[in-house]
C-alpha cells in the first residue's frame, strides 16, 4: 500500500504529484481487456446491494484472498453503485472487465478457485442476454452500458469511495487545483455557463448564469448548498452518486465555492439515507485532512468548509427556499420568490443552491472543458443526464445517457423491456410534479424543452415505467396522495384543493364518480396550478392533467361504465362464476373469507355481489376456471 | 423569555439519557446570543430521538431550555417533520416503502398483510410496544421493490407471502426476551 507520509498537500503541483503517486492505484481498473497480473475485484457497496449481503461478500473475499495467500495478486474493495440493480449484487473483476451478477456469500470460494486461480469463469454467475439468451462475459459488451455514457456517475462502480487515494488516482481535485490556481472565479463562470450545464434537480436553470447571480449579489458571507433531498419517490440518482462518489459532490462545492466567493458550504441530504451520509462523512473528513478543504486550500489563500445537514422527512424541503428555512432549524415551508436565493438565501446571505448530480458534473467539466461537455446533447440540453429506472421494467437500475437519447432507447434498449412480457403503456418522469408519458412518444429524444411539450417534466431523472397491468387514474390517485402528505399547508389552493382532487379521483377509483367530476378535476387543477407559491403546488395536478389527456378512456370506463380496465381498482372489479363450468365442488365457497358463495355440493354456486370483498381468494381456488374476475 | 426547566423529579425518562443527550449539546458549544444556533436544532432533534425513541414534552423542554428558545418553536418543528414523533414506537419498527416503484410493484399489499397479521394498522403501535407499522417513501432501493425496512434492516422484493415468514423471527427474538421472566 502506498502509505506512511504526511496526506497534507499544500499546493497544486504537490496535489499533481500526489495523483501520479496514487494513480498505479487504478491502472488494472483502467487498463480493462488485460488479462494477467495484479487482480482487482469490485464489490458493489451501494445501498441496494447492500441490503443483499454485499458486505458479507466483501468480508468473504477478504478471506478466501488471505487463506489462498493472495494478498499480492489481488485486492477486494467496496464501491459505490454500478447501477445495473436489478441483478445486484453485483461483483466486477478487474483488469478482467468480467461482470457477475447477483452474487452471494457463498459463491465466493468459487469465483477466487476457479477465476482468479484458474483463469477461467464462473459461467453460471454471468449476466445472461435475455434477448440474445447468451451470456456475456465481460460489462462493455452489455446491451445495458452499451448506450450509456457516464460523466456524472464516473466514478460509481469504479473506485472505492471510502478511499481518497481511489478518487485522486482518476483526477480526483485536481480541477479544484485548476481553478483556484488557473484560472478566475469569472473564467470559471464562464466555462460553467459555456459548458450549458443545467439544473439536474429539475427546472433546469442554467448553472453558470446562477453561479454569476451568486458572484455579482454582495454579500459580506456567500454560502453554496447542495441539495440533496432527492424527495421523488423512485429515484436514487443522487444516492448513488453520495454513495459512490462523494468527492466529486465535494469538489464541485468547493468550486461553486471559489466561483461565487463563498467559504461556507452545506449538504442538505435525506435522513433516509444513512450509508450515503456516512460515506459523505468520511470524504469530508479525508478532504479535510488532504487539506483539500479547510483554510488555504492548496496555498491559494481560498477557505472553504462544508456542514452536512439532515433532513427529517418532508418532501417540500427539496424546494430550495425550504430547504433553507430547515438548515436554519425552522419549519421547512417554502416562502415566495424573488427574492432568489442568489440574492437572499441563507441568514439572508447570498447562497447558491445546486442538486446533487449539477455538482458532481463541474469537475469534469473544469477538466475536459466547456466545449467537450456543449458537444453532447441537444441544442438546448447539454451533457447526460441520470435516470433512475423503475416500475415494471426488466433492468431496474441507474442509467446515464446523453441528452437526446429516445425513450425507447432507455426503455428498450438500456432497460431490456416490459417485465413479464407486458406490454408498454406509459412512463412517468418527474415524480408528482411530472406527467405520463403515452406510447406514441416513445421516439422523443429526451431534453428538458422536448419533455416539457409532452405534458412532463425532465424531473430529477425518476423514471417509472408502467405496464398495460397499471391502471392510469390510480396512479395518478397515488401521486395526489402524496402530494396531500406532503403539501406544507400554507397555501389553501395547494392545501385544500390538492385534497379535493384525491377525493375525487377516489371516489372515481370506486365507481362513484360522475362525468361532472371530470370537469371538476380540470378547473380545479387550474386554480390550484395558479395560485400556490411554489412548485410543490403549482405542479401538483400535472400527474392528473397528463393521465387525462393521454389515458381519457380509462377515466371513461371507470366513470361511465364503472369497470377499471386495468383490474386494478379492487371496487370496480366483480367476481363471478361462469355456469357452463362450474362443477359445485364447493372449492370456493371455502375459500371466501366472508362466506359469500352459496351453492350445495355438486351444484352451481353463485357470488353475492353485496357482501363480496373482491379479495379473489375464490378465483385462486378454482381449479376448473369457472370464476371470472372484470 | 425566561423560563423554567421541569424539575428533574418531574420526569419519566432515565436521567442517563438525558446526560448523553447533554453530552452531545456541550459538545455543538451553542452560542445564546447567536441567532444561527438554531442551525444545530433540527440534528439534536435527531439525536435527542435516537436516544429515547420519541420526543415527549419534557425532552422539547428540555432541549427548548439548552437553545434559549420557545417550547412553541421546538413543538413547531418538531410537528413539522414527518420523522419526528412525539409518542413512542414499537421496539420494531415496521416501515413499508410506498415510493412509487414499491407502490407499481404491489407495495400496499405488502402493507395490508403487515397490518393483517399484527392486527393494528399503519402508523400504531401494537399492544405490548413491540411493532409499530408505518409507510414511507422511498429509502432509495428502488431495485429491490417492494422494500421494507425493520429498524435498521432492509428486506427487498418482500411479497405479502413472505411476510409472515419475515415477522416469525422477530416474534421468536421478543418472546425470547421474556422468557426468563417467566422460567
Ligand atoms: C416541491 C419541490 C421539491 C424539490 N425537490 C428537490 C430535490 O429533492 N432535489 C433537488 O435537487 N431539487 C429539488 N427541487 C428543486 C430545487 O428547488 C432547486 O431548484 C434545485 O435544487 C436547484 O439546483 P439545480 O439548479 O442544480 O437543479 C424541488 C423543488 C420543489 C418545488
Ligand atoms: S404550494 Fe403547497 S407546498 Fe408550496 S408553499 Fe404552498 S401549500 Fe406549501
Ligand atoms: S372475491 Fe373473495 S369475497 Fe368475493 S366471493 Fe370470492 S372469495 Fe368471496
Ligand atoms: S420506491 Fe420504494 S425504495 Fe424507492
Amino acid at each position: 500500500m502506498l502509505k506512511e507520509h504526511t496526506p497534507l498537500i499544500t499546493s497544486y503541483p504537490g496535489l499533481l504529484a500526489e495523483h501520479a503517486r496514487c494513480k498505479p492505484l487504478l491502472d488494472s481498473r483502467l487498463e480493462t481487456g488485460r488479462t494477467t497480473g495484479r487482480r482487482q475485484i469490485l464489490v458493489c457497496g451501494g445501498t441496494g446491494c447492500h441490503t443483499s449481503e454485499s458486505a458479507l461478500i466483501l468480508e468473504n473475499f477478504q478471506k478466501q484472498i488471505a487463506r489462498q495467500g493472495l494478498g499480492s495478486a489481488v485486492k477486494a474493495s467496496a464501491t459505490g453503485c454500478f447501477g445495473f440493480c436489478e441483478k445486484g449484487p453485483i461483483v466486477k473483476v478487474f483488469p478482467d472487465d468480467v461482470f457477475y451478477v447477483q452474487v452471494k456469500p457463498e459463491d465466493v470460494e468459487e469465483i477466487v478457485d476457479v477465476h482468479i486461480i484458474g483463469n477461467q469463469r464462473v459461467k453460471r454467475l454471468l449476466y445472461e442476454e435475455p434477448q440474445l439468451k447468451a451470456t456475456v462475459e465481460t460489462q462493455h459488451a452489455m446491451s445495458f452500458y452499451r448506450k450509456q455514457q457516464r460523466i456524472a456517475l464516473r466514478n460509481c462502480g469504479l473506485i472505492a469511495p471510502e478511499d481518497i487515494n481511489e478518487y485522486l488516482a482518476t483526477g480526483g481535485y485536481l480541477s479544484l487545483g485548476k481553478a483556484l490556481t488557473e484560472m478566475t472565479p469569472e473564467a470559471v463562470i464562464d466555462v460553467i455557463k459555456r459548458s450549458g450545464l443545467r439544473g439536474r434537480g429539475g427546472a433546469g436553470f442554467s448553472t453558470g448564469r446562477k453561479w454569476e447571480f451568486g458572484r455579482n449579489y454582495a454579500g459580506d458571507e456567500k454560502f453554496v448548498i447542495c441539495n440533496a433531498d432527492e424527495g421523488d419517490p423512485g429515484a436514487f440518482m443522487d444516492r448513488s452518486i453520495m454513495e459512490g462518489d462523494s468527492h466529486s459532490v465535494i469538489e464541485g462545492m468547493a468550486i461553486a465555492g471559489y466561483a461565487i466567493g463563498a467559504h461556507r458550504g452545506y449538504v442538505y441530504i435525506r435522513a433516509e439515507y444513512p450509508l450515503a451520509v456516512s460515506r459523505l462523512q468520511i470524504a469530508l473528513a479525508q478532504a479535510r485532512e488532504y487539506g483539500l478543504l479547510g483554510h488555504n486550500i492548496l496555498g491559494s489563500g481560498f477557505d472553504f468548509d462544508i456542514e452536512v445537514k439532515l433532513g427529517a422527512g418532508a418532501f417540500v424541503c427539496g424546494e430550495e427556499t425550504a430547504l433553507i428555512h430547515s438548515i436554519q432549524g425552522e419549519r421547512g415551508e417554502p416562502r415566495t420568490k424573488p427574492p432568489f436565493p442568489a440574492q437572499s438565501g441563507l441568514w439572508n446571505k447570498p447562497t447558491i443552491v445546486n442538486n446533487v448530480e449539477t455538482l458532481a458534473n463541474v469537475p469534469a467539466i473544469i477538466a475536459r472543458g466547456a466545449e467537450w461537455y456543449a458537444g453532447i446533447g441537444t441544442a438546448t440540453s447539454k451533457g447526460t443526464k441520470v435516470f433512475a429506472l423503475a416500475g415494471q421494467i426488466n433492468n431496474v437500475g441507474l442509467v446515464e445517457v446523453p441528452m437526446g437519447t429516445t425513450l425507447r432507447e432507455i426503455i428498450y434498449d438500456i432497460g431490456g423491456g416490459i417485465r413479464g412480457g407486458k406490454e408498454f403503456k406509459a412512463v412517468q418522469t418527474g415524480g408528482p410534479s411530472g406527467g405520463c408519458i403515452p406510447r406514441q412518444f416513445l421516439d422523443t429524444p429526451i431534453d428538458y424543452e422536448s419533455l416539457a411539450q409532452i405534458g412532463s417534466i425532465m424531473g430529477s431523472g425518476g423514471m417509472i415505467v408502467m405496464s398495460d397491468k397499471d391502471c392510469m387514474v390510480n396512479i395518478a390517485k397515488f401521486y395526489l396522495e402524496f402530494t396531500v402528505d406532503e403539501s406544507c399547508g400554507r397555501c389553501l389552493p395547494c392545501r385544500i384543493g390538492t385534497k379535493r382532487l384525491h377525493e375525487i379521483l377516489t371516489n372515481i377509483t370506486e365507481g362513484k364518480g360522475t362525468p361532472a367530476d371530470l370537469v371538476e378535476l380540470r378547473e380545479l387543477s387550474a386554480v390550484i396550478m395558479d395560485a400556490s407559491l411554489c412548485g410543490l403546488g403549482q405542479t401538483a395536478p400535472n400527474p392528473v392533467l397528463s393521465t387525462m389527456k393521454y389515458f381519457w378512456d380509462e377515466y371513461e370506463a371507470h366513470v361511465l361504465h364503472k369497470t377499471c380496465p386495468a383490474g386494478v381498482c379492487q371496487k370496480l372489479l366483480r367476481y363471478e362464476i361462469i355456469p357452463d363450468k362450474c362443477v359445485g365442488c364447493t372449492a370456493c365457497a371455502r375459500a371466501c373469507p366472508v362466506g359469500c358463495i352459496s351453492g350445495a355440493v355438486k351444484q352451481l354456486h353463485v357470488i353475492d355481489q353485496s357482501r363480496c370483498i373482491k379479495c379473489g381468494a375464490c378465483m385462486a381456488k378454482c381449479k376448473f376456471k369457472a370464476i371470472y374476475r372484470h | 423569555m425566561p423560563r423554567v426547566n421541569p424539575k428533574p423529579q418531574e420526569r419519566v425518562l432515565p436521567p442517563e439519557t438525558y446526560a448523553e443527550l447533554d453530552a452531545f449539546i456541550a459538545a455543538l458549544h451553542l452560542d445564546r446570543e447567536d441567532e444561527r444556533r438554531k442551525e444545530s436544532l433540527i440534528q439534536v432533534l435527531h439525536k435527542a430521538q435516537h436516544l429515547f425513541g420519541f420526543l415527549p414534552e419534557e425532552v422539547q423542554l428540555h432541549i427548548a431550555d439548552a437553545f434559549a428558545i420557545n417550547h412553541a418553536e421546538v413543538s413547531g418543528v418538531i410537528s413539522f417533520y414527518n420523522y419526528f414523533t412525539t409518542t413512542p414506537k414499537g421496539k420494531y419498527q415496521i416501515n413499508v416503502c410506498l415510493g412509487t416503484a414499491c407502490y407499481v410493484n404491489g407495495a400496499e399489499k405488502v402493507l395490508q398483510e403487515f397490518e393483517h397479521i399484527l392486527g393494528i394498522r399503519s402508523g400504531q403501535v401494537t399492544e405490548d410496544g413491540k411493532f409499530s407499522i408505518e409507510s414511507l417513501r422511498c429509502v432509495g432501493a428502488c431495485g429491490l421493490a417492494p422494500v421494507v425496512t425493520i429498524n435498521d434492516r432492509v428486506y427487498g422484493k418482500v411479497q405479502p407471502g413472505k411476510v409472515q415468514e419475515i415477522l416469525e423471527h422477530y416474534l421468536v427474538e421478543a418472546s425470547g426476551e421474556e422468557a426468563p421472566v417467566h422460567a
